[in-house]
């Protein structure tokens, strides 16, 4: 038993060394030469930085696209769902009233033009995409705001809209929000 | 095909490709024979020297239990403490604060268990020493105390007449060498440069678009997530798991973490056939955990792509399925095929809010961990269904009237008694902790815990009632996912489930390693016509029809009153 001990104390020295120190030591010296350094990839505006890639980050003015409902107000130093259950009568209230907000700025839309994932909050509260229908709503807002011709909004969605991975595999046509929002600013 | 229906089929047929040879490859590793990753022996040589272990020493099945006990209890101790005073220590560039006893407790045996419930968030409630020293460490030794206890096992069967069943050192430090820590490896490199962050910088400060100013927590987190597939750990570097766009930045990563934490689970059932010589009882036990798995599956996925009728109730239109606590990138189908794997093996991660599925994904997700039997974690899914097992053959001996026989040994009273006290353990603790918690929560309402009973639930009637089932189901089950809306962290909770955890790991690893040590102390009987055979269609159907009568007696009514009341009580 004792030598149980002795060798149980001794092992996990050993493999703390390799497992937690040179393990991660290798993965982050060869991040180094991913994009972003191993830091998070990031996006820049006028030479900004403005946020990251992945993350998304709170739109609510008029001349932006909007993103999806985040149950942790976008702050990336946390990250959570809802946790709504599907009957849930208080969640299923707050959906509604989403959608009454979404009508008013868009009085042109009926309620079933509504995509789900504009009104439902996302898993991480950071999601970064929309659908492409989620986007395509809110061009006549933007571009009336804007004084832009919708057409020319619709060329900057369709330039922005992300395809399967390899064409094949998992969801395609949707839009990460705030690279589509850095291009709109850029925009002449 | 549509293209996310094709993004599950190939991520399936992917896991098989890689977990068949990695099968034979794991049969062969552990009998001792000729592997191309020989060239590895030095350097296990080595960690043996330092460590001064005998690794050719042969242990009974007394013996092999002591000396996995042992390093497990010093791991409690150790990490205990460390979490105790994490903020004190460093590698804490977030400043974050060290846990609460009970806190520690719990998560310090989640992590020691396989399971990482996670009542902390990454962001806030853990310093990159603990993530890195204490969480990631875990998630390889734990996985790999999984497949030692499995390998015993396995010989134990294969060597007919023995009381050696291997050296518990040479196992648990083969299958990180051998297997987690190379293929993890692989793993943290795809996830590096597809956006997981990996370098020790800490939280960053943004001003976004709009102006606002943002706090973003980073960390090194690629290692880390690597392994908490491939050892169907689960415990996650960021709050919101996998589905965090960090964690899990697009559908490539998606694809890599699910096929990841289903490898090992599938090639451990295969290499219990290869190593004890019986390929097809392999073949078998895979297709009944195929059959169960995808019983639970399909139906998951069916109802996530139709969407929450409450929503569609509304007006509103769901293309992309229900969408409540899930990923744009992921989409329904791929987040459904996560949620049905993550709970047949014991992983327990998630990339999208078990919360909020619509209720009958509830259901087939606890039912998957009630049964805990369909591939389940790293090595202990193949123990579990080992039990199952033994009561099939029990029952089987019963209904044709001879004495039943396991692999050429006669069962006798001993070895049955053990079996049916694993079975019943589950349904005790899962039943007992809802039972106590509904009571607390409802006569117990205002006690003075870091969340009020009364607080608790997130939602209210029949799925606040799932909630609390979840929680135990998740917890016994050794799974780590959750119903996350549960006010989970005080004193209650983090103390309960602690103890359930630690009941539900343990006693059903001694238990079949007992079994197995016994059975294999016994004489044994060359089989003959007379013989019950195993490794046939008929007894695989048998296994599968004992499994769901035993836990559809002992969860139905529990599973009545949580998700299937929810679903009808949608109109």
């Amino acid at each position: 038993m004792k030598s149980y001990i002795v060798q149980a104390i001794r092992l996990t020295v050993v493999l703390t060394i390799l497992l937690c120190i040179l393990y991660p030591a290798f993965i982050a010296f060869a991040g180094k030469f991913s994009n972003g350094n191993g830091n998070g990839e990031t996006i820049s505006l006028n030479g900004k930085v403005v946020g990251y890639a992945n993350l998304a980050q709170k739109f609510d003015k008029p001349k932006y696209f909007w993103g999806r409902p985040s149950a942790v107000q976008y702050n990336a130093a946390g990250s959570a769902g809802s946790n709504k259950g599907p009957t849930n009568p208080d969640y299923l209230k707050e959906v509604n009233n989403r959608v009454d907000t979404l009508l008013k700025y868009h009085p042109y839309l009926k309620r079933n033009d509504i995509p789900a994932d504009l009104v439902t909050a996302s898993g991480s509260g950071l999601d970064p995409d929309i659908s492409l229908n989620a986007a395509l709503i809110q061009v006549k807002r933007v571009a009336q705001v804007r004084n832009l011709d919708e057409q020319k909004l619709n060329d900057l969605i369709a330039a922005q809209t992300e395809k399967p991975l390899w064409g094949l595999f998992g969801p395609g046509a949707r839009v990460n929000v705030l690279k589509l929002n850095v291009a709109l600013d850029q925009m002449k | 095909m549509n293209t996310e229906l094709l993004g599950i089929v190939a991520s399936f047929i992917i896991t098989l490709l890689i977990a068949i040879p990695l099968g034979k490859y794991l049969a062969k590793t552990f009998a001792g024979e000729k592997v191309w990753t020989d060239f590895l022996k030095p350097i296990e040589n080595a960690i043996f020297k330092l460590s001064g272990i005998n690794p050719a020493k042969p242990m009974d099945w007394k013996q092999f239990l002591k000396a996995m006990m042992t390093i497990n209890i010093l791991w409690l101790v150790y990490g205990f403490f460390v979490l105790l005073y994490q903020d004190k220590l460093p590698l804490n560039p977030d400043g974050n604060p060290g846990m609460t006893a009970d806190l520690a407790f719990n998560t310090i045996i989640s992590f020691v268990v396989n399971c990482n419930l996670q009542h902390y968030s990454g962001e806030s409630g853990a310093t990159y020493l603990t993530q890195h020293f204490i969480f990631m460490f875990l998630h390889f030794t734990s996985c790999a105390t999984g497949i030692a206890a499995a390998i015993a096992v396995f010989k134990a069967f294969r060597d007919k007449t023995t009381a050696d069943v291997g050296n518990f050192w040479m196992y648990f430090v083969r299958s990180i060498t051998r297997l987690l820590l190379p293929i993890s490896a692989i793993i943290a490199l795809i996830l590096a440069f597809n956006g997981t962050p990996s370098s020790y910088a800490g939280k960053d400060k943004i001003i976004t678009v709009q102006g606002d100013t943002v706090n973003v927590s980073r960390g090194p987190a690629a290692p880390m997530i690597a392994i908490k597939h491939l050892g169907t750990n689960g415990g996650g570097w960021f709050g919101a798991n996998s589905a965090h766009p960090l964690e899990n930045p697009n559908y490539l990563t998606n694809m890599v973490e699910i096929i990841a934490q289903f490898i090992i689970p599938v090639a451990m059932i295969l290499a219990f056939g290869y190593f004890i010589n019986r390929k097809k009882l392999g073949w078998i036990i895979f297709g009944v955990m195929m059959v169960g798995t995808l019983m639970f599956m399909v139906p998951t996925i069916i109802g996530e792509v139709s969407g929450n009728p409450m929503i569609a109730k509304m007006g509103i239109s769901q293309p992309t399925g229900s969408m409540e606590g899930k990923e744009v990138r992921f989409g329904p189908m791929a987040t459904g095929y996560w949620s049905t794997l993550t709970t047949v093996t014991s992983t327990g991660s998630v990339n999208g809010m078990h919360d909020s599925m619509v209720p009958l994904s509830g259901l087939w997700q606890l039912l998957a961990m009630m049964i805990n039997g369909f591939f389940g974690g790293c090595g202990v899914g193949i123990l579990n269904y080992l039990v199952y097992l033994i009561i099939a053959v029990f029952i089987s001996g019963l209904m044709v009237g001879r004495t039943p026989e396991f692999l050429g040994h006669k069962v006798e009273a001993r070895e049955v008694k053990i079996a049916a006290l694993i079975t019943l353990l589950s349904p005790f603790l899962i039943m007992a902790g809802t039972a106590l918690s509904s009571y607390m929560f409802v006569h117990h309402g205002n006690a003075d815990w870091a969340v009020k009973p009364s607080s608790w639930l997130n939602n209210p009637g029949y799925h606040g009632f799932s909630e609390m089932l979840y929680e135990y189901t998740s917890a016994n089950a050794n799974n780590g996912s959750g119903f996350e809306g549960l006010g989970d962290n005080n004193i209650f909770w983090n103390v309960s489930t602690g103890i359930v955890l630690l009941f539900g790991r343990f006693l059903p690893i001694i238990g079949p390693v007992a079994i197995a040590g016994l059975l294999g102390k016994k004489k044994y009987v060359p089989e003959s016509a007379g013989t019950l055979r195993i490794d046939t269609v008929t007894f695989g159907i048998m296994t599968f029809a004992v499994i769901l009568v035993l836990n559809a007696l002992s969860y139905f009514p529990a599973l009545a009153l949580g998700p299937i009341a929810e679903h009808f009580s949608m109109k």
